[in-house]
């Protein structure tokens, strides 16, 4: 029993040596990983080296009332343009491509109606003039009904074939000197939902201590949808190049008044980074951690 | 083979000296058969050491000639393949970069550093095809 003692204390010396020893050495050795911040480049999804211009056309927008999304989306997108990319943006003024599509709709039903004098209808300008040479037989051919008012993603639907005017979009080219064409469709739309939310709330127990308790309520939130397709067209041929579709919504409580036109640019601010990535290369800053 | 023979050969005669034994028997074997991997992982490490602190100074190509030598001299070395990723990722060498992550991940699963690298690699390598209609 009297042994015992010193061989623990030794014991215990040992392990505090080679504790100390240990730290010394990871000391010594410095840390194993390194944080480092890193750009990197991403290349466009579209060669765009046959422009030095580009015209940001028109969309056909709908949805919510209280903004003008043609009018927000063709302002926003052209200033994006002139600082973050190396095209010339086309100052021109921003088409209704609404009324022109509706344009083109009774220029071609006229031309499937029987002409009494054999003549087709005279050109007018961007909204009616779709030349039959080279356009989308399908464009011209099926004359849909093109709701007024567009309210939900159907209503766009019978605008689509707008796009494939392979004819129209060529002149539009020709008359701003071959560009770059971007256009498309905008729906941004009021959206609410109904749903659980765990919410924090401050509760007396019978000895009176306050104590938070989380609980499950239903709240109704009140938001927008975003949903811009862009489309962009070589004004050389008129042909489409390359599309692409986005879906962004943002919902805030019921008795938050936020106005439509913050709610648009929050969700705009989302999309247009992709929206100019496909024209310009850029550099997305981010952090790794470097391993020894 | 000389070493096996004496474990053998003392085995069967005392139990606290065949323990003792055994372990020595491993600890030889395994220094005689390491010198060349301890070896490359070294020289490997000295590159991956060199490479860091290139990198910090910005000099990512020069990482990145270090960080090659680094993998072939020891193909086994994660930590080089996920430094070698970091580097083709700042260059904008994106297919080169997925496939070093994943050959540091293969050779280490579990390192939640590497996953966390790759997996911020791969969120801004898919942005680029997100999205398309055509």
């Amino acid at each position: 029993m009297t042994g015992a003692a010193p061989v623990k204390t030794s014991s215990r010396l040992a392990l505090a040596a080679f504790a100390a020893l240990a730290a010394t050495l990871a000391l010594a050795c410095g840390p194993e990983f390194f944080e480092i911040p890193i750009e990197t480049p991403i290349q466009p999804k579209l060669d765009v080296s046959a422009f030095q211009r580009v015209l940001v056309a028109g969309f056909v927008a709908g949805g919510s009332d209280d903004i003008d999304a043609n009018q927000e989306t063709v302002r926003l997108l052209r200033s994006q343009l002139r600082t973050k990319s190396q095209l010339k943006v086309i100052d021109a003024d921003i088409m209704s491509l609404i009324a022109i599509a509706q344009d083109q709709r009774k220029t071609a039903a006229g031309e499937d109606a029987p002409a009494p004098t054999g003549t087709p209808p005279a050109s007018t300008g961007h909204g009616n003039s779709p030349p039959a040479a080279g356009a989308d037989p399908r464009a011209q051919a099926q004359p849909m009904g093109l709701p007024p008012q567009i309210r939900d993603e159907k209503d766009l639907e019978p605008y689509e074939r707008l796009f494939a005017n392979v004819a129209y979009w060529k002149k539009i080219g020709e008359e701003y000197q071959n560009p770059l064409i971007v256009t498309g469709t905008v729906l941004f739309i009021p959206h609410s939902i109904t749903g659980p939310v765990v919410r924090d709330q401050d509760v007396m127990d019978q000895l009176g201590r306050h104590r938070v308790v989380s609980t499950r309520v239903y709240v109704e939130r009140k938001g927008f949808i975003l949903a811009p397709k862009f489309v962009f067209i070589d004004g050389r041929t008129g042909a489409t190049m390359y599309s692409e579709r986005h879906r962004e919504e943002i919902l805030y409580n019921a008795q938050q008044n936020t106005p439509a036109l913050s709610s648009y640019f929050e969700l705009m601010d989302r999309i247009v980074p992709d929206f100019l990535s496909t024209l310009s290369s850029q550099k997305i800053k981010g952090t790794r951690v470097l391993l020894k | 083979m000389a070493h096996a023979l004496l474990f053998f050969w003392y085995s069967g005669r005392d139990p606290f000296m065949t323990v003792r034994l055994a372990t020595l028997f491993v600890l030889v074997a395994s220094v005689a058969a390491s010198p060349a991997a301890a070896d490359a992982r070294s020289d490997a490490k000295a590159l991956v050491d060199f490479g860091i602190s290139v990198a910090q100074k910005g000099l990512w190509r020069e990482a990145i000639y270090r960080w090659e030598k680094a993998v072939e001299t020891d193909p086994t070395y994660a930590a080089a393949y996920n430094d070698l990723a970091i580097a083709y990722e700042h260059e904008g060498q994106l297919v080169k970069a997925r496939k070093a992550y994943e050959k540091a991940l293969e050779l280490e699963p579990n390192n939640s550093q590497i996953q966390q690298n790759f997996d911020l690699f791969k969120e801004i390598n898919d942005r680029s095809s997100t999205g398309k209609d055509k």
